[in-house]
C-alpha cells in the first residue's frame, strides 16, 4: 500500500504571537493543513492518508477535515508525539494497527505547512520511494552555505555539492521503522530529519528534485510572503 | 487547492501563477497528461500577436489542445481516473440560432483565458468529453484540431450542392491534412486533390487522388468543392487559384487564419454563383463526433497517427520552452509535450 502522512504535529512557535499552530492559520479562504491535504488527495495512488496532529487538535482537525473535505473516507486524523520523528512514528502506528504493516508498503512524509507541492514532486516521490526505498526532496543550494561552530566559520563547503531539504521524504516503511529502532538514544536525540533515519543506518536515500515555490511557511514573514502569492481565478 | 498556472508573460517566458481554487458543483479537475502545441500558441510565445491583443490577454497560460486524466468530480457523469479531453471553446450563454464556437460573448483556452499549462484544469463538467477505453492518448491530444478539420468539413457538405465528384484542398499544414482525411472518411467515393508547397509534406496525403504543388496545377482540372486551409499571405493566392478551378455554384469553405485582410475577386465569385463558407474553431459535438469517428475507423486512426512527430517530456518551465523551440523547427505533424510538471 502507499500512504502518505502529514506532519502537522508543530505547535508554531516560530510564527510568533499567534491564536494557533500555524497550520491551522488560513492561507487564501482555507487553512493550511487543507492546502496540502487537498493536493495528496488529488493523488489516486495513495491508499490512506494519516494527518498526525498535536493531542489537543485533533477535535478541531476532524472537524476541518469534516468542514473542507467531506469527511474523505481516506483521511485518518491521529495524535501527535513529543517531538518530529515520535510525530512521525505515531503516524506509522496508527497505520500498523489498523492495516498491519507489509514488506512492500511505502509512506510519503510531508510537512503540513508546505501547501504548494506539486503533482510532480509527490509523483516522484511515489515512484522514487517504490524503486529506491527511500527518497529526500531537495532544491539546489542558491546561498553559499558556511559551517560555523561557536560563532567561527569554520567551513564553507562547494555549493554544487550542496542541497536543501524540503519534504516529502519517503520510505519503505519497515526499512524506516527497523532503522529507527536501532538508533541509540544519543542518535535519537540528534535528528531533527526523517531522512537522517536511514543515513546514520548506512541506507542510501536518493534525491528527488523539489520546487522553490514548496517552501515551509514556518515564520510570519512566510505567511505573508505566502499570502502575496496566493492568486484567485478570475471569472 | 493551491494550483500552478505556468503562464506566458513576455516573448518566451513563462511564470507560475499559485491560483487558489475551489472546485463547484457540475466541474472536475483534470490533470492534463498530454499537450500538443498549435500555430496559434506559437504566435502568442513569440509575441507575433498585436501589442492590442498582447496587452489584453498576457499573463495567460498558452495550449488548447490536450487530453488528461480526472482526479477529481462534482459531476456525476465523472470519475476520477476518467480520460478526457477539454473543449477549450466555453460559451457563456446559449443561442438557438448560433453555435457556441460563433457567439462572440464565448471564451476560448488559451485565447480568452488560461489554457492547459497548468498543474491541474478545473473545468466545467459539460466542456469535457470522456475517451472510450484504449483510445489512442497522442492522437487525442490534437483531437481539438482534428475537430476544427471536422466543423469545416460537415458546414462545406452542409451547404454544397448534389455535385460532390471532387473536393480540392489548398494547403498542406496540419489542419489540411486533418480535413483532408476527415472528407475521405465522410465521403469515400469523392476524390481528393491538394495543393501545397512542399513535395514531402504532399507526399503523406496517401489517401488523396492526386496532389500538386501549387504552381504546377492543370489548367483544365476542375472541381465540385473547395478548402483553403493555407492561412496568412497564402490565402490570397490560394483563393484565387480556388475561384479559377471551381466549377460554376461550386462551394468553398476558408478556415485559413490572416492577420492581414485578403483581397478577394469577388467579380469572379458572382459570375459562377459560387457559396464561400467561413469555419473557425469547433462545437463540442465535433469532438464527440471526432471521437466517435476515430474509435470505429482504424484507417483515419492510422491516418492521423503519422501527425505525432515530436514527443518532449516536461519536467519543468525551462522544458517547455524547450519544446516550443523545438516545434518551431520542426517541419511535418504536431509536438506534443509529455506534461510531467
Amino acid at each position: 500500500m502507499i500512504y502518505a502522512e502529514i506532519l502537522a504535529g508543530g505547535k508554531g512557535t516560530r510564527m510568533g504571537n499567534v491564536p494557533m499552530p500555524k497550520q491551522f492559520l488560513t492561507l487564501g479562504t482555507k487553512p493550511i493543513v487543507i492546502h496540502t491535504l487537498e493536493k495528496f488527495l488529488l493523488n489516486s495512488r495513495f491508499n490512506v492518508i494519516v494527518v498526525v496532529v498535536p493531542m489537543a487538535w485533533v477535535s478541531y482537525m476532524k472537524n476541518l477535515v469534516k468542514e473542507f473535505l467531506d469527511s474523505d473516507e481516506r483521511i485518518r486524523v491521529v495524535e501527535g508525539g513529543a517531538d518530529r520523528n515520535a510525530t512521525l512514528m505515531n503516524g506509522i502506528k496508527a497505520i500498523d494497527n489498523e492495516f498491519g504493516l507489509n514488506d512492500d508498503d511505502v509512506i510519503i512524509t510531508h510537512d503540513s505547512v508546505r501547501p504548494f507541492i506539486t503533482h510532480r514532486i509527490i509523483e516522484d516521490n511515489i515512484d522514487g520511494v517504490l524503486e529506491y526505498g527511500a527518497v529526500d526532496t531537495v532544491i539546489p543550494a542558491i546561498d553559499t552555505i558556511v559551517e560555523a561552530h561557536d560563532n567561527i566559520l569554520t567551513d564553507i563547503p562547494q555549493r554544487s555539492a550542496m542541497y536543501q531539504g524540503q519534504t516529502p521524504q519517503s520510505f519503505n516503511i519497515k526499512k524506516l521503522v527497523t532503522a529507527f529502532a536501532s538508533l541509540t538514544d544519543d542518535e535519537k536525540e540528534t535528528l531533527t530529519d526523517a531522512a537522517k533515519i536511514m543515513v546514520l543506518k548506512g541506507d542510501g536515500v536518493h534525491i528527488v528534485t523539489g520546487d522553490q515555490s514548496n517552501f515551509k511557511v514556518t515564520t510570519s514573514f512566510d505567511l505573508n510572503m505566502a499570502q502575496a502569492l496566493v492568486g484567485k481565478r478570475e471569472d | 487547492m493551491l494550483n500552478h498556472v505556468y503562464r506566458l508573460v513576455s516573448a518566451k517566458q513563462f511564470e507560475v501563477a499559485l491560483i487558489e481554487e475551489n472546485l463547484k458543483e457540475g466541474q472536475v479537475v483534470v490533470r492534463p497528461k498530454l499537450l500538443s502545441l498549435c500555430h496559434a500558441d506559437q504566435r502568442y510565445y513569440a509575441f507575433q500577436r498585436s501589442p492590442e491583443v498582447l496587452a489584453k490577454k498576457i499573463p495567460m497560460a498558452l495550449i488548447h489542445e490536450g487530453m488528461g486524466t480526472v482526479v477529481e468530480s462534482k459531476s456525476p457523469e465523472f470519475n476520477p481516473g476518467d480520460e478526457v479531453i477539454i473543449v477549450p471553446t466555453t460559451p457563456v450563454e446559449h443561442s438557438d440560432t448560433i453555435a457556441e464556437n460563433y457567439l462572440p460573448s464565448s471564451k476560448f483556452r488559451s485565447s480568452g483565458f488560461d489554457g492547459l499549462m497548468q498543474e491541474y484544469v478545473i473545468s466545467d463538467a459539460e466542456r469535457v468529453v470522456k475517451l472510450p477505453t484504449d483510445f489512442d492518448s497522442e492522437v487525442a491530444a490534437f483531437t481539438e484540431m482534428i475537430s476544427v478539420g471536422y466543423q469545416a468539413a460537415t458546414r462545406l457538405l452542409r451547404v454544397a450542392g448534389p455535385d460532390r465528384e471532387s473536393v480540392g484542398i489548398w494547403g498542406d499544414g496540419n489542419v489540411s491534412y486533418m480535413t483532408a482525411a476527415i472528407l475521405h472518411v465522410l465521403l469515400p467515393e469523392m476524390k481528393i486533390y491538394v495543393f501545397g508547397h512542399h513535395d514531402y509534406k504532399l507526399s503523406y496525403y496517401s489517401f488523396a487522388t492526386k496532389t500538386y504543388v501549387t504552381d504546377a496545377i492543370p489548367d483544365d482540372l476542375e472541381l465540385s468543392m473547395a478548402v483553403e486551409a493555407t492561412g496568412g499571405n497564402g490565402s490570397h493566392d490560394a483563393i484565387s487559384q480556388i475561384i479559377d478551378h471551381i466549377k460554376p455554384e461550386g462551394s468553398v469553405v476558408l478556415m485559413g487564419v490572416s492577420e492581414n485582410e485578403i483581397p478577394v475577386n469577388t467579380r469572379m465569385i458572382l459570375e459562377k454563383g459560387l457559396t464561400l463558407i467561413g469555419s473557425s474553431r469547433s462545437t463540442k459535438q465535433d469532438f464527440e463526433d471526432v471521437v466517435k469517428l476515430l474509435s470505429g475507423k482504424d484507417e483515419l486512426l492510422e491516418e492521423m497517427r503519422l501527425l505525432v512527430s515530436l514527443k518532449v517530456p516536461v519536467t519543468s518551465v525551462e522544458d517547455a520552452i524547450a519544446a516550443f523551440e523545438a516545434d518551431n523547427s520542426n517541419g511535418w505533424g504536431k509536438t506534443i509535450m509529455e506534461w510531467k510538471v
